[in-house]
Protein backbone atom coordinates (compact mmCIF):
# COMPACT_ATOMS: atom_id res chain seq x y z
CA UNK A 1 0.00 0.00 0.00
CA UNK A 2 1.14 3.25 -0.99
CA UNK A 3 1.72 5.38 2.42
CA UNK A 4 2.36 3.14 4.99
CA UNK A 5 6.32 4.20 5.03
CA UNK A 6 5.46 6.56 7.41
CA UNK A 7 3.42 4.61 9.54
CA UNK A 8 3.63 5.24 13.44
CA UNK A 9 5.38 8.39 12.75
CA UNK A 10 2.21 11.25 13.25
CA UNK A 11 3.02 14.45 11.98
CA UNK A 12 -0.36 15.88 12.81
CA UNK A 13 -2.97 13.99 14.98
CA UNK A 14 -6.37 14.97 17.22
CA UNK A 15 -6.78 13.41 20.43
CA UNK A 16 -10.34 13.28 21.44
CA UNK A 17 -11.44 16.67 20.69
CA UNK A 18 -14.53 18.47 20.65
CA UNK A 19 -15.69 21.35 19.40
CA UNK A 20 -18.75 23.38 20.36
CA UNK A 21 -19.98 26.37 17.86
CA UNK A 22 -22.76 28.36 18.82
CA UNK A 23 -24.07 25.87 21.73
CA UNK A 24 -24.15 23.23 19.18
CA UNK A 25 -21.44 20.17 19.38
CA UNK A 26 -20.15 20.44 16.16
CA UNK A 27 -17.06 17.66 16.70
CA UNK A 28 -17.29 15.30 19.40
CA UNK A 29 -14.14 13.24 20.30
CA UNK A 30 -12.88 13.03 17.74
CA UNK A 31 -8.93 11.58 17.21
CA UNK A 32 -6.96 11.11 13.71
CA UNK A 33 -3.94 11.44 13.20
CA UNK A 34 -1.58 11.99 9.58
CA UNK A 35 1.67 10.08 8.85
CA UNK A 36 4.69 11.15 6.47
CA UNK A 37 3.88 10.54 3.07
CA UNK A 38 0.03 9.35 3.13
CA UNK A 39 -3.35 11.15 1.94
CA UNK A 40 -6.18 11.01 4.30
CA UNK A 41 -9.69 12.05 3.22
CA UNK A 42 -12.32 12.91 5.57
CA UNK A 43 -15.80 12.53 4.22
CA UNK A 44 -18.94 13.47 5.54
CA UNK A 45 -22.30 14.76 4.91
CA UNK A 46 -22.83 18.86 4.89
CA UNK A 47 -22.46 19.65 8.70
CA UNK A 48 -20.43 16.52 9.51
CA UNK A 49 -17.73 19.01 11.12
CA UNK A 50 -15.32 18.36 8.32
CA UNK A 51 -14.25 22.08 7.79
CA UNK A 52 -14.48 22.56 11.90
CA UNK A 53 -12.25 19.66 11.97
CA UNK A 54 -9.51 21.12 9.85
CA UNK A 55 -9.88 24.21 11.50
CA UNK A 56 -9.38 22.88 14.76
CA UNK A 57 -6.48 21.28 13.40
CA UNK A 58 -4.68 24.70 12.26
CA UNK A 59 -5.59 26.14 15.78
CA UNK A 60 -8.41 28.34 14.40
CA UNK A 61 -11.40 27.21 16.70
CA UNK A 62 -11.14 26.70 20.12
CA UNK A 63 -11.38 23.15 21.86
CA UNK A 64 -13.60 22.29 24.10
CA UNK A 65 -11.96 18.73 24.83
CA UNK A 66 -9.06 16.99 24.06
CA UNK A 67 -5.66 18.55 22.03
CA UNK A 68 -4.08 18.45 18.56
CA UNK A 69 -0.48 17.32 18.73
CA UNK A 70 2.17 18.48 16.33
CA UNK A 71 5.82 17.10 16.00
CA UNK A 72 8.22 19.97 16.64
CA UNK A 73 8.95 22.84 13.89
CA UNK A 74 6.02 20.95 11.60
CA UNK A 75 5.55 22.79 8.04
CA UNK A 76 2.20 23.08 7.27
CA UNK A 77 0.72 24.20 4.24
CA UNK A 78 -2.87 25.00 4.29
CA UNK A 79 -5.50 25.49 0.84
CA UNK A 80 -8.31 26.63 2.23
CA UNK A 81 -12.07 25.84 0.60
CA UNK A 82 -12.04 29.07 -1.24
CA UNK A 83 -10.34 32.65 -0.76
CA UNK A 84 -12.75 35.62 -1.41
CA UNK A 85 -10.29 38.51 -2.21
CA UNK A 86 -12.08 42.17 -1.71
CA UNK A 87 -12.41 43.96 -4.69
CA UNK A 88 -10.69 46.94 -3.29
CA UNK A 89 -7.51 44.61 -2.53
CA UNK A 90 -5.51 44.67 -6.36
CA UNK A 91 -2.71 41.90 -6.01
CA UNK A 92 -0.99 39.86 -8.72
CA UNK A 93 -0.10 35.96 -7.96
CA UNK A 94 3.29 36.85 -7.98
CA UNK A 95 2.83 39.07 -4.96
CA UNK A 96 0.45 36.52 -3.12
CA UNK A 97 3.18 33.77 -3.75
CA UNK A 98 5.24 36.06 -1.32
CA UNK A 99 2.28 36.11 1.34
CA UNK A 100 3.42 35.84 4.35
CA UNK A 101 7.53 34.51 3.49
CA UNK A 102 8.86 36.91 0.87
CA UNK A 103 10.10 34.27 -2.11
CA UNK A 104 11.95 34.96 -5.36
CA UNK A 105 10.79 34.72 -8.62
CA UNK A 106 12.69 31.46 -9.21
CA UNK A 107 11.03 30.05 -6.47
CA UNK A 108 7.60 31.28 -7.28
CA UNK A 109 7.50 30.04 -11.05
CA UNK A 110 8.77 26.89 -10.06
CA UNK A 111 5.67 26.06 -7.20
CA UNK A 112 3.71 27.83 -10.05
CA UNK A 113 4.97 25.32 -12.66
CA UNK A 114 4.61 22.04 -10.04
CA UNK A 115 1.12 23.76 -9.63
CA UNK A 116 0.55 23.01 -13.07
CA UNK A 117 -0.05 26.64 -13.72
CA UNK A 118 2.78 28.91 -15.80
CA UNK A 119 2.40 32.17 -16.67
CA UNK A 120 -0.02 33.25 -14.58
CA UNK A 121 2.84 35.35 -12.33
CA UNK A 122 1.57 38.72 -13.42
CA UNK A 123 -1.98 38.09 -13.23
CA UNK A 124 -4.76 39.48 -11.04
CA UNK A 125 -5.60 37.06 -8.36
CA UNK A 126 -9.30 38.31 -9.11
CA UNK A 127 -9.28 37.50 -12.54
CA UNK A 128 -8.13 34.24 -12.07
CA UNK A 129 -10.86 31.15 -12.84
CA UNK A 130 -11.72 28.89 -9.72
CA UNK A 131 -9.32 25.98 -11.06
CA UNK A 132 -6.40 28.46 -11.35
CA UNK A 133 -6.74 29.93 -8.46
CA UNK A 134 -7.46 26.41 -6.82
CA UNK A 135 -3.83 25.37 -8.36
CA UNK A 136 -2.27 29.29 -6.84
CA UNK A 137 -3.18 28.35 -3.88
CA UNK A 138 -1.62 24.56 -3.87
CA UNK A 139 1.54 26.47 -5.17
CA UNK A 140 1.64 28.89 -2.15
CA UNK A 141 0.97 26.08 0.28
CA UNK A 142 4.05 23.79 -1.47
CA UNK A 143 6.53 27.71 -1.24
CA UNK A 144 6.78 26.74 2.37
CA UNK A 145 8.23 22.80 1.79
CA UNK A 146 5.17 21.22 3.90
CA UNK A 147 5.39 18.35 5.54
CA UNK A 148 1.73 18.07 5.91
CA UNK A 149 -0.72 19.78 3.20
CA UNK A 150 -4.44 20.60 4.35
CA UNK A 151 -7.28 20.91 2.19
CA UNK A 152 -10.48 21.91 2.27
CA UNK A 153 -12.85 20.83 -0.33
CA UNK A 154 -9.88 21.85 -3.24
CA UNK A 155 -12.58 21.09 -5.96
CA UNK A 156 -15.51 23.04 -4.46
CA UNK A 157 -16.73 25.13 -8.20
CA UNK A 158 -14.87 22.79 -10.31
CA UNK A 159 -15.99 20.58 -13.05
CA UNK A 160 -15.91 17.05 -13.23
CA UNK A 161 -12.84 16.82 -15.46
CA UNK A 162 -11.27 19.60 -13.31
CA UNK A 163 -11.63 17.78 -10.17
CA UNK A 164 -9.99 14.60 -11.19
CA UNK A 165 -6.77 16.86 -12.67
CA UNK A 166 -6.64 18.29 -9.18
CA UNK A 167 -6.24 15.52 -7.24
CA UNK A 168 -4.29 13.62 -10.13
CA UNK A 169 -1.90 16.51 -9.25
CA UNK A 170 -2.39 16.10 -5.67
CA UNK A 171 -0.69 12.77 -6.00
CA UNK A 172 1.61 13.77 -8.40
CA UNK A 173 3.01 15.69 -5.68
CA UNK A 174 2.67 13.69 -3.14
CA UNK A 175 5.33 11.13 -5.03
CA UNK A 176 7.54 13.98 -5.97
CA UNK A 177 7.88 15.75 -2.89
CA UNK A 178 6.24 13.02 -0.07
CA UNK A 179 4.29 15.84 1.74
CA UNK A 180 1.37 14.21 3.68
CA UNK A 181 -2.13 15.03 2.56
CA UNK A 182 -5.07 15.34 4.99
CA UNK A 183 -8.27 17.07 2.88
CA UNK A 184 -11.85 17.14 3.13
CA UNK A 185 -14.12 16.30 0.37
CA UNK A 186 -17.68 14.99 0.06
CA UNK A 187 -17.22 13.82 -3.72
CA UNK A 188 -16.72 10.32 -3.07
CA UNK A 189 -15.46 8.62 -6.42
CA UNK A 190 -13.02 10.35 -6.78
CA UNK A 191 -11.75 10.95 -3.52
CA UNK A 192 -11.83 7.56 -2.84
CA UNK A 193 -9.15 6.62 -5.55
CA UNK A 194 -6.10 8.81 -4.89
CA UNK A 195 -6.64 8.36 -0.86
CA UNK A 196 -4.58 5.68 0.98
CA UNK A 197 -7.11 6.12 4.31
CA UNK A 198 -10.51 7.55 4.57
CA UNK A 199 -11.92 8.48 7.37
CA UNK A 200 -16.13 9.04 7.56
CA UNK A 201 -17.04 11.95 9.35
CA UNK A 202 -20.30 12.79 11.75
CA UNK A 203 -19.62 15.07 13.96
CA UNK A 204 -17.88 11.96 15.23
CA UNK A 205 -15.36 9.38 13.46
CA UNK A 206 -18.20 6.67 11.98
CA UNK A 207 -15.51 4.67 10.11
CA UNK A 208 -11.89 4.71 8.69
CA UNK A 209 -10.07 2.82 6.92
CA UNK A 210 -8.37 1.82 3.21
CA UNK A 211 -11.22 3.26 0.23
CA UNK A 212 -11.87 -0.09 0.26
CA UNK A 213 -12.69 -1.39 3.69
CA UNK A 214 -14.59 2.17 4.48
CA UNK A 215 -16.42 1.19 1.33
CA UNK A 216 -18.11 -1.69 2.46
CA UNK A 217 -18.50 -0.21 6.00
CA UNK A 218 -22.36 -0.73 7.37
CA UNK A 219 -21.67 3.14 9.01
CA UNK A 220 -20.45 4.52 5.78
CA UNK A 221 -23.32 2.84 3.74
CA UNK A 222 -25.83 4.22 6.31
CA UNK A 223 -23.94 7.89 6.05
CA UNK A 224 -24.25 7.77 2.37
CA UNK A 225 -26.25 5.45 0.87
CA UNK A 226 -25.97 2.88 -1.61
CA UNK A 227 -23.56 3.33 -4.70
CA UNK A 228 -25.45 6.80 -4.62
CA UNK A 229 -23.73 10.54 -5.91
CA UNK A 230 -22.80 12.76 -3.28
CA UNK A 231 -25.56 15.37 -3.34
CA UNK A 232 -28.49 12.90 -2.89
CA UNK A 233 -26.94 10.53 0.15
CA UNK A 234 -26.51 13.70 1.77
CA UNK A 235 -29.89 14.39 2.24
CA UNK A 236 -30.87 10.69 3.01
CA UNK A 237 -28.81 10.69 6.30
CA UNK A 238 -30.38 9.70 9.31
CA UNK A 239 -27.80 8.47 10.62
CA UNK A 240 -26.62 9.01 14.39
CA UNK A 241 -25.26 6.32 16.54
CA UNK A 242 -23.33 6.38 19.72
CA UNK A 243 -19.84 4.56 19.89
CA UNK A 244 -20.22 3.58 23.60
CA UNK A 245 -20.63 0.41 22.75
CA UNK A 246 -17.04 -0.15 21.94
CA UNK A 247 -16.89 -0.92 18.12
CA UNK A 248 -14.55 1.56 17.83
CA UNK A 249 -12.89 1.78 14.45
CA UNK A 250 -10.42 4.57 14.65
CA UNK A 251 -7.11 3.71 13.33
CA UNK A 252 -6.84 -0.57 14.02
CA UNK A 253 -8.82 -1.89 11.25
CA UNK A 254 -6.84 -0.92 7.98
CA UNK A 255 -3.38 -1.47 6.39
CA UNK B 1 13.20 68.09 4.83
CA UNK B 2 16.00 67.41 2.62
CA UNK B 3 17.01 71.06 3.51
CA UNK B 4 18.31 69.75 6.96
CA UNK B 5 19.99 66.88 5.17
CA UNK B 6 23.23 69.37 3.60
CA UNK B 7 24.24 70.19 7.03
CA UNK B 8 25.53 73.48 6.60
CA UNK B 9 24.75 76.73 9.13
CA UNK B 10 23.00 78.63 6.56
CA UNK B 11 20.37 75.99 5.00
CA UNK B 12 19.43 74.68 8.75
CA UNK B 13 18.61 78.77 9.62
CA UNK B 14 17.13 78.70 6.50
CA UNK B 15 14.99 75.72 7.02
CA UNK B 16 13.51 76.78 10.88
CA UNK B 17 12.82 80.75 9.52
CA UNK B 18 10.31 78.30 6.76
CA UNK B 19 9.13 76.51 9.33
CA UNK B 20 8.06 80.36 10.19
CA UNK B 21 5.91 80.39 7.64
CA UNK B 22 2.23 79.28 8.62
CA UNK B 23 1.54 77.65 4.90
CA UNK B 24 5.01 76.02 5.04
CA UNK B 25 3.96 74.36 8.12
CA UNK B 26 -0.05 73.46 7.07
CA UNK B 27 1.64 71.86 3.64
CA UNK B 28 4.25 69.53 5.92
CA UNK B 29 1.47 68.36 8.29
CA UNK B 30 -0.32 67.38 5.75
CA UNK B 31 2.05 65.39 3.66
CA UNK B 32 3.45 64.21 7.27
CA UNK B 33 -0.21 62.99 7.94
CA UNK B 34 -0.34 61.11 4.43
CA UNK B 35 2.38 59.20 4.89
CA UNK B 36 0.17 57.37 7.58
CA UNK B 37 -2.89 57.21 6.36
CA UNK B 38 -2.12 56.08 2.16
CA UNK B 39 -1.03 52.75 4.19
CA UNK B 40 -3.70 52.92 7.13
CA UNK B 41 -6.59 54.00 5.15
CA UNK B 42 -5.58 51.43 2.06
CA UNK B 43 -6.48 48.56 5.10
CA UNK B 44 -9.28 50.48 6.50
CA UNK B 45 -10.57 50.26 2.74
CA UNK B 46 -9.46 46.19 2.03
CA UNK B 47 -11.06 45.22 5.32
CA UNK B 48 -14.04 47.19 4.62
CA UNK B 49 -13.19 49.57 7.99
CA UNK B 50 -14.81 52.81 7.44
CA UNK B 51 -17.67 52.68 10.18
CA UNK B 52 -14.46 51.62 12.51
CA UNK B 53 -12.98 54.74 11.34
CA UNK B 54 -15.87 56.64 11.68
CA UNK B 55 -16.40 55.50 15.69
CA UNK B 56 -12.83 56.21 16.32
CA UNK B 57 -12.49 59.68 14.52
CA UNK B 58 -16.11 60.19 16.01
CA UNK B 59 -14.82 60.07 19.97
CA UNK B 60 -11.91 62.75 19.48
CA UNK B 61 -14.17 65.28 20.44
CA UNK B 62 -15.31 63.44 23.46
CA UNK B 63 -11.24 63.18 23.87
CA UNK B 64 -11.42 66.93 23.41
CA UNK B 65 -13.70 67.92 25.81
CA UNK B 66 -12.10 65.47 28.34
CA UNK B 67 -8.06 66.60 27.99
CA UNK B 68 -10.10 70.58 27.88
CA UNK B 69 -11.81 70.12 31.38
CA UNK B 70 -8.64 68.11 32.84
CA UNK B 71 -6.23 70.11 31.57
CA UNK B 72 -4.42 67.88 29.78
CA UNK B 73 -2.70 68.25 26.27
CA UNK B 74 -5.48 67.91 23.66
CA UNK B 75 -3.98 65.44 21.57
CA UNK B 76 -3.19 62.99 25.03
CA UNK B 77 -7.01 63.15 25.31
CA UNK B 78 -7.85 62.45 21.71
CA UNK B 79 -5.46 59.29 21.98
CA UNK B 80 -6.62 58.11 25.12
CA UNK B 81 -10.37 58.38 23.81
CA UNK B 82 -9.85 57.08 20.38
CA UNK B 83 -7.75 53.86 21.92
CA UNK B 84 -10.72 53.25 24.18
CA UNK B 85 -13.38 53.01 21.64
CA UNK B 86 -10.95 51.36 19.19
CA UNK B 87 -10.55 48.95 21.64
CA UNK B 88 -14.32 48.32 22.24
CA UNK B 89 -15.18 48.12 18.76
CA UNK B 90 -12.39 45.61 18.22
CA UNK B 91 -13.66 43.84 21.52
CA UNK B 92 -17.26 43.89 19.96
CA UNK B 93 -15.90 42.67 16.79
CA UNK B 94 -14.48 40.01 18.31
CA UNK B 95 -17.59 38.62 20.20
CA UNK B 96 -19.17 38.78 16.78
CA UNK B 97 -22.36 41.59 17.44
CA UNK B 98 -23.95 43.03 14.00
CA UNK B 99 -20.85 45.61 13.18
CA UNK B 100 -23.35 47.52 10.80
CA UNK B 101 -25.66 48.76 13.93
CA UNK B 102 -23.26 48.39 16.71
CA UNK B 103 -20.68 50.97 14.99
CA UNK B 104 -23.02 53.07 13.66
CA UNK B 105 -24.59 53.67 17.34
CA UNK B 106 -21.28 53.74 18.99
CA UNK B 107 -20.19 56.38 16.03
CA UNK B 108 -22.89 58.43 16.39
CA UNK B 109 -23.41 58.69 20.27
CA UNK B 110 -19.60 59.21 20.70
CA UNK B 111 -20.02 62.34 18.02
CA UNK B 112 -23.05 63.49 20.63
CA UNK B 113 -21.65 62.98 23.67
CA UNK B 114 -18.69 64.56 23.10
CA UNK B 115 -20.30 67.99 21.81
CA UNK B 116 -22.48 67.72 24.97
CA UNK B 117 -19.42 67.61 27.27
CA UNK B 118 -17.40 70.31 24.97
CA UNK B 119 -20.21 72.50 25.56
CA UNK B 120 -19.68 72.40 29.33
CA UNK B 121 -15.92 73.38 29.10
CA UNK B 122 -15.72 77.57 28.70
CA UNK B 123 -14.13 78.43 26.17
CA UNK B 124 -14.38 75.47 23.97
CA UNK B 125 -17.61 76.26 22.41
CA UNK B 126 -16.26 78.81 20.33
CA UNK B 127 -13.58 76.46 18.56
CA UNK B 128 -16.16 73.90 18.06
CA UNK B 129 -15.68 74.04 14.37
CA UNK B 130 -11.68 73.78 14.78
CA UNK B 131 -12.26 70.22 16.18
CA UNK B 132 -14.85 69.57 14.01
CA UNK B 133 -13.18 70.62 10.66
CA UNK B 134 -9.78 71.11 11.51
CA UNK B 135 -7.46 74.16 11.63
CA UNK B 136 -4.44 73.07 9.49
CA UNK B 137 -3.68 76.90 8.99
CA UNK B 138 -2.84 76.80 13.09
CA UNK B 139 -0.81 74.44 13.11
CA UNK B 140 2.29 74.95 15.30
CA UNK B 141 5.75 73.87 15.84
CA UNK B 142 4.70 71.66 18.37
CA UNK B 143 1.88 70.24 16.56
CA UNK B 144 4.27 69.59 13.65
CA UNK B 145 6.71 67.26 15.45
CA UNK B 146 3.41 65.67 17.14
CA UNK B 147 1.81 64.83 13.42
CA UNK B 148 5.29 63.62 12.23
CA UNK B 149 6.18 61.43 15.22
CA UNK B 150 2.43 60.22 15.17
CA UNK B 151 2.89 59.54 11.46
CA UNK B 152 6.07 57.87 11.36
CA UNK B 153 5.09 55.85 14.52
CA UNK B 154 2.24 54.32 12.76
CA UNK B 155 4.06 53.99 8.95
CA UNK B 156 6.93 51.64 11.41
CA UNK B 157 4.18 49.85 13.11
CA UNK B 158 2.43 49.53 9.24
CA UNK B 159 6.21 48.32 7.93
CA UNK B 160 6.88 46.25 10.33
CA UNK B 161 4.10 43.94 10.60
CA UNK B 162 3.08 44.49 6.94
CA UNK B 163 3.56 40.97 5.80
CA UNK B 164 1.70 39.49 8.79
CA UNK B 165 -1.18 42.31 8.23
CA UNK B 166 -1.13 41.79 4.65
CA UNK B 167 -1.95 37.62 5.36
CA UNK B 168 -4.26 38.63 7.55
CA UNK B 169 -6.27 40.74 5.60
CA UNK B 170 -6.39 38.11 2.60
CA UNK B 171 -7.67 35.44 4.89
CA UNK B 172 -7.74 34.72 8.49
CA UNK B 173 -7.45 31.06 7.62
CA UNK B 174 -4.20 31.43 5.63
CA UNK B 175 -2.80 33.36 8.36
CA UNK B 176 -3.24 30.81 11.26
CA UNK B 177 -2.39 28.01 9.31
CA UNK B 178 1.33 30.56 8.78
CA UNK B 179 1.13 30.73 12.43
CA UNK B 180 0.15 34.84 12.51
CA UNK B 181 -2.44 35.55 14.93
CA UNK B 182 -5.44 37.41 13.11
CA UNK B 183 -5.88 38.93 16.68
CA UNK B 184 -2.56 40.80 17.13
CA UNK B 185 -2.79 42.15 13.77
CA UNK B 186 -6.38 43.59 14.29
CA UNK B 187 -4.83 45.13 17.56
CA UNK B 188 -1.71 46.79 15.55
CA UNK B 189 -4.31 48.43 13.09
CA UNK B 190 -6.45 49.28 16.39
CA UNK B 191 -3.56 51.07 17.74
CA UNK B 192 -2.89 53.01 14.35
CA UNK B 193 -5.71 54.10 14.01
CA UNK B 194 -5.96 55.48 17.16
CA UNK B 195 -2.46 57.84 16.34
CA UNK B 196 -3.82 58.68 13.50
CA UNK B 197 -7.32 60.13 14.98
CA UNK B 198 -5.08 61.70 17.39
CA UNK B 199 -2.65 63.14 14.92
CA UNK B 200 -5.67 63.94 12.12
CA UNK B 201 -7.43 65.71 14.67
CA UNK B 202 -5.77 69.27 13.67
CA UNK B 203 -5.56 68.86 10.18
CA UNK B 204 -8.81 68.05 8.64
CA UNK B 205 -11.20 67.27 12.16
CA UNK B 206 -12.85 64.69 13.46
CA UNK B 207 -15.48 64.76 10.75
CA UNK B 208 -13.45 63.88 8.20
CA UNK B 209 -10.44 62.18 9.32
CA UNK B 210 -12.51 58.91 7.83
CA UNK B 211 -12.48 60.84 4.48
CA UNK B 212 -8.71 61.11 4.35
CA UNK B 213 -8.32 57.74 5.54
CA UNK B 214 -10.39 56.04 2.72
CA UNK B 215 -10.79 58.96 0.18
CA UNK B 216 -6.93 59.04 -1.20
CA UNK B 217 -6.67 54.78 -0.94
CA UNK B 218 -10.11 54.64 -3.23
CA UNK B 219 -8.59 56.92 -5.42
CA UNK B 220 -5.46 54.96 -5.42
CA UNK B 221 -7.19 51.15 -6.40
CA UNK B 222 -7.88 51.61 -9.85
CA UNK B 223 -4.45 52.72 -10.66
CA UNK B 224 -2.51 49.98 -8.45
CA UNK B 225 -1.82 46.21 -9.32
CA UNK B 226 -0.02 45.43 -5.49
CA UNK B 227 -1.26 46.46 -1.96
CA UNK B 228 2.27 48.35 -1.72
CA UNK B 229 1.59 50.30 -4.42
CA UNK B 230 -2.23 51.18 -3.86
CA UNK B 231 -0.62 52.39 -0.60
CA UNK B 232 2.45 54.23 -1.67
CA UNK B 233 -0.43 55.87 -4.34
CA UNK B 234 -2.84 56.87 -1.41
CA UNK B 235 0.09 58.40 0.22
CA UNK B 236 1.23 60.34 -2.71
CA UNK B 237 -3.20 61.40 -3.23
CA UNK B 238 -3.27 62.42 0.14
CA UNK B 239 -0.23 64.18 -0.20
CA UNK B 240 -1.37 65.85 -3.61
CA UNK B 241 -5.07 66.61 -1.82
CA UNK B 242 -3.13 68.82 1.18
CA UNK B 243 -1.33 70.83 -0.92
CA UNK B 244 -4.34 71.77 -3.54
CA UNK B 245 -6.53 71.80 -0.84
CA UNK B 246 -4.96 74.34 0.86
CA UNK B 247 -4.03 76.44 -2.40
CA UNK B 248 -7.81 76.61 -2.76
CA UNK B 249 -8.39 77.29 0.72
CA UNK B 250 -5.93 80.33 0.02
CA UNK B 251 -7.01 81.90 -2.64
CA UNK B 252 -11.11 81.15 -2.66
CA UNK B 253 -10.88 81.32 1.51
CA UNK B 254 -12.43 78.32 1.52
CA UNK B 255 -12.32 76.29 4.84
CA UNK B 256 -8.95 74.21 4.76
CA UNK B 257 -10.18 70.73 5.76
CA UNK B 258 -13.00 70.03 4.02
CA UNK B 259 -11.09 71.88 1.01
CA UNK B 260 -8.81 69.24 1.23
CA UNK B 261 -11.41 66.35 1.28
CA UNK B 262 -13.07 68.05 -1.73
CA UNK B 263 -9.45 67.75 -3.63
CA UNK B 264 -9.20 64.06 -2.54
CA UNK B 265 -12.35 63.89 -3.80
CA UNK B 266 -11.62 65.21 -7.12
CA UNK B 267 -8.73 62.51 -7.38
CA UNK B 268 -10.79 59.93 -7.58
CA UNK B 269 -13.47 60.76 -9.72
CA UNK B 270 -10.08 61.44 -12.18
CA UNK B 271 -8.67 58.03 -11.29
CA UNK B 272 -11.78 56.51 -10.94
CA UNK B 273 -13.13 57.09 -14.43
CA UNK B 274 -9.50 56.83 -15.84
CA UNK B 275 -9.40 53.10 -14.34
CA UNK B 276 -12.97 52.85 -16.62
CA UNK B 277 -11.06 53.67 -19.20
CA UNK B 278 -8.13 51.76 -19.24
CA UNK B 279 -10.31 48.20 -18.63
CA UNK B 280 -12.38 49.21 -21.48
Amino acid sequence: MPGVQGRGMSLIAAEGISVRLGGADVLRGVSLSVAAGEIVTILGPNGSGKSTLLRALLGIVPLTAGRVVRTAGLRLGYVPQRLAIDPSLPITVRRFLSLPVAVTDAQAAAALVRAGLPEVAGRQMAALSGGQLQRVLLARALLSDPQVLILDEPTQGLDQSGEAAFYRLIEDVRHATGVAVLMVSHDLHVVMAASDRVICLNGHVCCEGTPQVVSSAPEYRALFGLGTLGALALYQHVHDHSHDDGHDHAGHDHA
Amino acid sequence: MCMTIRMTTGTIMRGMTMLDDFLVRAGLAGVGLSLATGPLGSFVVWRRMAYFGDATAHAAILGVALALATDLPVGFGTLVVALAMAATVAGLAARGWAMDTTLGVLAHSALALGLVAVSFVPGARTDLSAWLFGDILAVSRADLGFIWGGAVLVVGLLVWRWQGLLTATLSEELAYASGIKPDRERLILTLALAVVVAVALKVVGALLIAALLIIPAAAARGLARTPEAMAAGATAIGALACLAGLALSLWQDTPAGPSIIVAAAAVFAATASLGRLIRN
